[in-house]
């Protein structure tokens, strides 16, 4: 059984390489920022808010909208640039991406730009926000109907305040909750499981009571299913455990961890454009 | 000397001055603001009863949070509540929060604007035996150096329930800093309270001398002024219970007035409520200013007797510094 028509998982992609091309194109007007989590993490927004979110782009200050908790707030140039095409503000200021008077912070700031559920950046501390919006909701009763998503990162595992969040969570036994790990492997200092392993990283949330899962973080239809299959669990929060390629899309920056916290030149820009407009040569023109 | 508009207990002085713990009178204020307002809820790391919130849990469970000895989930946990329109308390003693969870506090909670407030209980050296580990005398300086912060040190259990009703209605993030052993009633319920607006407790004709004070010391204070009118000399006494924001008239008419002002807390002198009320001095009214409190050291066991004389922090410290300049 597919979540997804054809039609659905070809639109999810497109989008999700449009989105790609935001995040590359300010990142090369802000000079600054992250490149390799924003593009691993594209396909992951895409599905959230293309086709899972229930939320609605006209009234962000709607109540019943479901609430998405960015921990990791360095990888905002994807969460800025997927706001845009789904329409919370206009596409061409994500050309202001870190520049002074900006809304696009460095890091996401609530008191710049009020549709994003929380400020973030200081790592470790967004899973128990979401579990404090999760829990505000289990206390009363369910009632609302909606989810909690917390996006984070493998590195702020290191955080002892994840695991704070992990227990309280198991123990409260939040089924409005799902957090989606984008596991590229990679942190500041190199690969995660040189700087500090995480494996076996299923068992240590089996082990705080969740409900977890894995899936490839560049299929839609597996990142779509996993989201289905999280609402289905009625006795535990569950963790999607995405599987990504950082700097996905962008063949120089793939994989390497020194693209974590650096942006592209100009000319390098201009390369990953050019894969990303033909789908790394896979069409011969950029206008296919 | 004491100044009857302000409603102060008439036994003040007596030897048999009811004595109460200050985190006593947020327990019942916090139990009162949960039955004003269905959005209040509390949690707490592993202090429940110590920290006073037990007659809250046990009324209302089903807004009790327990979260373990966790003091950076709890802070996060009720920054994301209160995005939910809760209005969160969370307790610990304040060496733990805000002395754990600093940059949580300020991120989630200062810098989100949330509306929680942060309650540190066990504040000063009078914790006493416990030690200087469990000694908060930083937490002043930690608050009310963050944008937005609202810092309150209740000088008595009666002010302390008051305070905690007042946070209740304050939308924004708040510290709420509470001592543990038992502290004479200073005020009553008619006393006014007001978030921001200090209490002159003692007022004089012709002062030579303003205590500015804040918190548990408030009584020292007190025996201060009182010892000083024997001796013939005018004190005025204000409890500056709200740090910040700073009661910027009162400061002024006291300094004004008096010419000279002494800032007693139990707190390091370095950043406490003295800095801010001689920041706000020195910009607009330069007078000399003496501080009482903790100078660049840890504190230690002790009964909170000895520790609060050993400090240089109880009423016979204050006479000194209050007539030797």
């Amino acid at each position: 059984m597919s979540y997804l028509s054809d039609n659905e998982r070809v639109a999810l992609e497109a989008r999700a390489n449009d989105i790609r091309e935001s995040v590359i194109s300010m990142l090369v007007e802000a000079g600054s920022g992250h490149t390799a989590g924003p593009l691993g993490m594209a396909d992951v927004f895409t599905a959230l808010y293309f086709h899972l979110l229930r939320h609605d782009p006209t009234r962000p200050a709607w109540e019943g909208r479901d609430r998405l908790v960015l921990s990791n707030g360095h990888i905002c140039p994807v969460f800025y640039a997927t706001m845009a095409h789904a329409g919370y503000f206009p596409i061409a200021e994500l050309q202001t991406l870190r520049k002074f008077g900006s809304r696009l912070q460095g890091h996401p700031h609530r008191d710049f730009l009020p549709m994003v559920e929380t400020s973030s950046g200081p790592l470790g501390s967004g899973l128990s926000q979401a579990v404090g919006m999760a829990l505000a909701d289990a206390r009363d009763g369910y009632e609302s109907g909606r989810t909690f998503y917390c996006l984070m990162s493998d590195g702020e595992h290191d955080e002892g305040n994840t695991w704070e969040a992990l227990l309280l969570a198991g123990r409260e036994r939040l089924r409005n909750l799902i957090a989606i790990i984008d596991r590229n492997n990679i942190q500041i200092d190199g690969f995660t499981e040189e700087v500090m392993p995480l494996e076996p990283l299923r068992a240590k949330w089996e082990a705080f009571n969740w409900h977890v899962l894995a899936v490839d973080g560049h299929n839609m239809e597996q990142i779509v299913a996993a989201v289905h299959e999280a609402k289905a669990i009625f006795e535990k929060p569950t963790v999607i455990i995405a599987h990504t390629i950082p700097g996905k899309g962008v063949s120089f920056a793939e994989k390497h961890y020194e693209w974590h916290g650096k942006p592209p030149s100009k000319e390098e820009g201009e390369r990953a454009l050019h894969e990303l407009r033909t789908l790394g040569e896979k069409i011969t023109s950029e206008h296919q | 000397m004491l100044n009857h508009t302000q409603k102060p207990n008439p036994k003040l002085f007596d030897i048999d001055v009811d004595q109460r713990p200050i985190r006593a009178g947020f327990g019942e204020g916090l139990l009162q603001a949960g039955k004003d307002d269905y959005r209040v809820v509390a949690l707490c790391a592993d202090l429940t009863e110590s920290t006073k919130m037990d007659a809250f849990a046990d009324e209302f469970p089903e807004r009790f949070v327990e979260v373990g000895v966790a003091e950076q989930n709890l802070v996060t946990v009720a920054s994301g509540m209160a995005a939910m329109g809760k209005i969160p308390f969370c307790s610990s003693y304040a060496m733990f929060s805000p002395g754990r969870n600093w940059e949580q506090i300020r991120t989630t909670i200062a810098y989100n604007n949330a509306n929680v407030k942060v309650v540190g209980s066990h504040a000063g050296v009078s914790v006493g035996p416990d030690g200087g580990t469990h000694q908060a005398l930083e937490d002043i300086a930690l608050m009310r150096v963050l944008p937005r912060m609202t810092v309150v040190a209740p000088c008595d259990a009666i002010e302390a329930r008051k305070a905690t009703l007042a946070l209740a209605k304050h939308v924004g993030p708040a510290y709420l800093r509470l001592a543990r052993e038992k502290t004479p009633a200073i005020t009553t319920l008619d006393t006014p309270f007001e978030l921001g607006r200090s209490n002159l407790l003692v007022d004089a004709e012709h002062p030579s001398v303003a205590l500015v004070v804040c918190g548990s010391l408030t009584y020292q204070a007190l025996l201060a002024a009182r010892q000083l009118a024997q001796e013939g000399i005018e004190a005025l006494v204000l409890n500056l219970h709200t740090i910040k924001p700073l009661d910027r008239e009162a400061v002024l008419d006291v300094a004004r007035r008096a010419g000279r002002v002494v800032t007693i807390e139990e707190h390091q002198v370095a950043g406490g409520m003295g800095s801010a009320v001689a920041e706000f001095l020195a910009e607009n009214f330069p007078v000399p200013v003496r501080f009482i409190g903790v100078r660049d050291q840890f504190g230690q066991s002790g009964t909170p007797d000895e520790l609060i004389a050993h400090y240089g922090l109880d009423a016979k410290a204050i006479l000194a510094v209050a007539k030797g300049f």
